[in-house]
């Protein structure tokens, strides 16, 4: 028998904010334990929580760009459960009433997105167990996919454009080395055709897109494996070690929690004017994917340029810029991909600067190859083209008058090759046009050079 | 005359006449609460020289300049102990102040104290406090009332011109009434819960208690408006409290609701409030019949509520970061022995009540339930408040009971706050002020507004208090 996976993400997202999601910390990774911390996110006695406007607006910024429904009442519950790095003991998320609903990412549904507060970070020594509580508070946003991937292959696919989204929107850096961008995963499996789901497992601990694609991988294996023996999948919760790339249980179902939601009775509902919804629409971004066919349609650029471009949300922008004042913007894409792209950190040239190298180019007023050399003066120096096309004496010879007396020169020099044009062979014109360059010490347009030939020749 | 005996006001003139010196006062204050704390017990912790160091820096010009006030051990103070009356907190010393507590001092007030209290604000009389129960200045044998039980025995012993206390079911009212002083409760909202260690959210409210009505009007303008770290406190004026009480009461419309006055009543409590509808009645005032048809449910959701909420409030009391900790084979078992030492029994009967309301399966029938029928309840009021300007009832049905004698009944406990309980409930506001005597022992006299309307409510109580002289009234200790 045929079996298939069924699988569903849930993506834990830290927002990028200037302070926490219920207090004025800072947040930042990186920083001395516990130094990052007050009253509030500490837990201590008598506090309150104090809603970070930016920290929603940037979940409802999320929802636009994912195609969500923007819920216009929205509310706070606690999530219950003991552990040490939740200072309250109680998590502050959302419970029945998330910020937003529905969306896709590619072909894969979203079923919600939430905004709660992350919790501090445990460190294990050899005798004892600390907590950093400098992450606690962090707004971090959950959104959990539709069970729509039926491999690990869908699952890489999400994750990427999800990120790609995300990261586009300004709404977070979705760094996994850093745990701004967590994964749990669903998975269970069923015979193809089956239209019940089987009984699914969580997956935790993968700290990288593609750690994500193995665990799958192995976990979709072990479960298959496993039904294909007889045995029946439990509902449990299994961690990834990454080490020795196998799944092994971390709880049973007989062991799950009953968090005890309720409505935080210390912050009022969030009510989302239209006001604001409509600011915030006006914020969102172009999202990758409709900037790639405007790319192939406004600019005429193959699918791989678009693609290339796009990629990275500055790099688009600065190829948008140059394209903007050029007649050529095939020619901006290529200069922009071959030159540019692997050194575009430290680049110092202005859009407006290499439309005018590659107008020049076009122009005739230098070559293609002498392009390359403007191009890297340009990029040591900032200079424009036409300073350092004066300065390197690199203008081409394109006036007629000029060049006709070349073309005479070269005519009288090499009869022998003027008699075997004659005679048929259309290839010495080529020749001549190489003599009448090194005549003109390269400077000669080759292009104008070739139709004075041929106008002489053939008169 | 000493001065330990002053009002307020009348303390606050003499130290801006230059009459009398903060420090003086001060000084009188703890002379007094030397002589008769030791059978009072109001106090959990006092630090004498850091009141006088107060005293001696606090500016003359303040609404509360040079005032000593005496603070229930539930609200932070900057440097003080704050330890709820539990040992879960023993040793503890507050990182910061409460908002209300900041603006106390930003009037100029000197913070002489820790008043005692039930644990965590869970008890009707004082005795479920880890550091000994505090008596009732009237008769020792017998409770203050609580929680803020400390904090009306100090008003009513002359240990403190005034105190803060918290009341989440009846927790000021109530042993206001018992203490024979004046407390009151603002609408949640009013005043800003910041520095408030949390019983239930949703039904805490900070507020004063004073030996007349005056000093509460003029504390509640010192403590109330909006605070950026209290969503749930409300961006609304603060009005001129004490300039309100001289309007007088003639036409205004006193609602009695006919479900508080319930057979089983204490008869000579029931005359003294008789007494005083007919003594509003003399002074212009309309008296109308009222019904809160719902009042019934009151306790039953109030205990569902209050507990659900408390259960995850009192969750950060795990010996991780501050407080006990007793350690344990590992971070479980540390939770467990650290909580099961660290609380007292009613505060463990409340969590597992609270945890039990909130599980799978029972949430719908009980805490759902129990917060469909405060909304009803909230509509009683509303409905209520279209006939009347303020509703009045016994704050109590008896007066002070014996130590011991419900302690062993938490039910029986739970009852003695039946005619406050509602009020929370619905959000509304609500003061005890004296209102004579009954077997020799006081009894207060509830006055409920509307939400926001503490003016009408603390001028109904004033026009009663200029024309009799209860408040005047003082324990011989």
């Amino acid at each position: 028998m045929e079996y298939e996976a069924v699988i569903g993400l849930e993506v834990h997202v830290q927002l990028k904010t200037h302070s926490k999601m219920f207090c004025g910390c800072a947040t930042a990774f990186g920083a001395e334990p516990n130094t990052l911390v007050c009253p509030v996110c500490l837990g201590y006695p008598g506090v309150l929580p104090v809603m970070n406007a930016e920290a929603v607006r940037k979940t409802i910024l999320s929802g636009l760009m994912l195609g969500c429904e923007i819920a216009r009442f929205s509310k706070w519950d606690r999530k219950n459960y003991f552990y040490p790095d939740m200072p309250k003991n109680y998590q502050i998320s959302q419970y029945d009433l998330p910020l937003c609903k529905g969306g896709r990412v590619g072909k894969f549904g979203i079923t919600r997105i939430h905004l709660e507060e992350d919790v501090a970070k445990s460190f294990h020594f050899a005798e004892t167990s600390g907590v950093d509580f400098n992450r606690a508070g962090t707004p971090l946003m959950e959104i959990v996919s539709e069970p729509d991937m039926r491999s690990p292959e869908d699952a890489f696919a999400y994750l990427t454009a999800l990120k790609e989204v995300l990261i586009g929107g300004g709404v977070s850096d979705c760094d996994m080395e850093k745990g701004q961008l967590r994964c749990d995963a669903n998975v269970s499996v069923r015979p193809v055709g089956e239209k019940k789901f089987g009984e699914k497992v969580e997956i935790k601990n993968m700290n990288s897109i593609s750690g994500v694609r193995r665990a799958l991988a192995y976990e979709i294996q072990r479960q298959i494996a496993a039904v294909k023996r007889g045995e029946t999948i439990v509902q449990e919760t299994r961690r990834w070690d990454d080490d020795t790339s196998v799944t092994s249980v971390m709880r049973t179902k007989e062991h799950a929690h009953d968090y005890r939601y309720f409505p935080e009775p210390d912050l009022m509902p969030v009510e989302v004017s239209a006001a604001w919804l409509a600011e915030i629409r006006r914020a969102v971004p172009e999202l990758p994917e409709a900037k790639r066919r405007r790319f192939v349609a406004h600019y005429g650029l193959p699918e791989y340029d678009a693609e290339v471009l796009v990629a990275d949300a500055s790099v688009a922008a600065y190829y948008e810029q140059a394209a903007a004042g050029s007649k050529n913007p095939k020619a901006i894409s290529n200069w922009v991909m071959t030159e540019l792209l692997a050194k575009f950190a430290e680049n110092t040239i202005a859009p407006a600067q290499l439309a005018e190298l590659v107008a020049a180019i076009d122009a005739g007023q230098i070559s293609g190859k002498q392009g390359k050399e403007v191009f890297a003066e340009m990029f040591a120096t900032g200079k424009n083209a036409a300073v350092i096309i004066q300065e390197k004496g690199l203008a081409q010879l394109s006036d007629a008058g000029a060049l006709e007396g070349l073309v005479d020169q070269a005519l009288a020099a090499n009869p022998k090759s003027v008699a075997d044009f004659k005679a048929g062979n259309a290839a010495a014109i080529n020749f001549l046009k190489g003599q009448v360059i090194k005549l003109s010490k390269g400077k000669a347009n080759p292009q104008l050079a070739g139709e004075i030939l041929a106008r002489k020749l053939q008169g | 005359m000493s001065l330990h005996t002053l009002t307020v006001c009348q303390l606050r003139d003499k130290i801006r006449t230059g009459e009398v010196s903060s420090r003086e006062a001060t000084q009188s204050l703890l002379d007094r609460i030397a002589t008769v704390d030791g059978k009072v017990k109001a106090y959990n912790w006092l630090n004498d020289d850091d009141a006088l160091a107060q005293a001696d820096a606090a500016k003359k010009d303040g609404a509360l300049a040079g005032v000593p006030v005496a603070i229930k051990d539930v609200l932070n103070v900057e440097g003080q102990p704050c330890t709820c009356a539990s040992k879960i907190l023993q040793g503890y010393i507050a990182p910061y102040d409460a908002t209300a507590v900041r603006k106390l001092r930003e009037a100029g007030a000197i913070l002489v104290g820790r008043t005692n209290m039930d644990e965590f604000a869970m008890g009707s009389s004082t005795e479920n406090s880890s550091w000994g129960t505090t008596r009732n200045p009237w008769d020792l044998t017998r409770i203050p009332g609580g929680s803020s039980g400390g904090s009306a025995a100090a008003v009513a012993a002359d240990e403190a011109f005034a105190a803060l206390g918290s009341d989440t079911g009846g927790s000021i009212r109530q042993p206001a009434a018992l203490c024979g002083c004046v407390g009151l409760k603002p609408t949640y909202g009013r005043v800003s819960r910041y520095g408030l260690v949390a019983f239930a959210s949703s039904l805490d409210q900070i507020g004063p208690f004073t030996k007349d009505v005056r000093d509460a009007a003029l504390l509640l303008g010192v403590i109330s408006g909006h605070d950026p770290m209290d969503s749930t406190s409300v961006p609304r004026a603060v009005p001129d409290y004490v300039a309100a009480l001289e309007r007088g009461v003639k036409g205004l419309r006193i609602g009695l609701p006919k479900e508080y006055f319930i057979p089983g009543m204490d008869r000579e409590v029931e005359a003294a409030v008789r007494t005083a509808i007919r003594q509003w009645e003399s002074l212009g005032a309309e008296v109308v019949e009222i019904s809160l048809p719902h009042t019934d449910y009151a306790v039953a959701v109030y205990y569902l509520i209050a507990t659900a909420e408390a259960s995850a409030n009192l969750a950060r009391f795990d010996g991780v970061r501050y407080g006990l900790r007793v350690k344990g084979d590992d971070v479980i078992d540390t939770y467990g022995k650290t909580r099961g030492a660290g609380f007292g029994s009613e505060v463990k009967r409340r969590i597992i009540l609270g945890t039990y309301a909130l599980s799978a399966g029972y949430y719908d029938a009980y805490y759902l339930r129990a917060q469909k029928v405060r909304t009803l309840i909230r509509r009683d009021f509303e409905k209520a408040f279209a006939k009347c300007d303020v509703i009045v009832t016994p704050t109590t049905p008896e007066v002070a009971f014996k130590a011991g004698e419900k302690s062993g009944d938490p039910l029986k406990m739970y009852l003695s706050d039946i005619f406050t309980i509602s009020v929370n409930l619905a959000g509304i506001c609500g003061v005890s002020v004296p209102c004579g005597f009954a077997h020799k022992l006081p009894v207060g006299l509830q006055i409920i507004g509307k939400a926001f309307d503490e003016e009408t409510v603390l001028r109904t109580a004033h026009a009663y208090e200029q024309a009799t002289a209860w408040h005047k009234e003082r324990p011989v200790l």
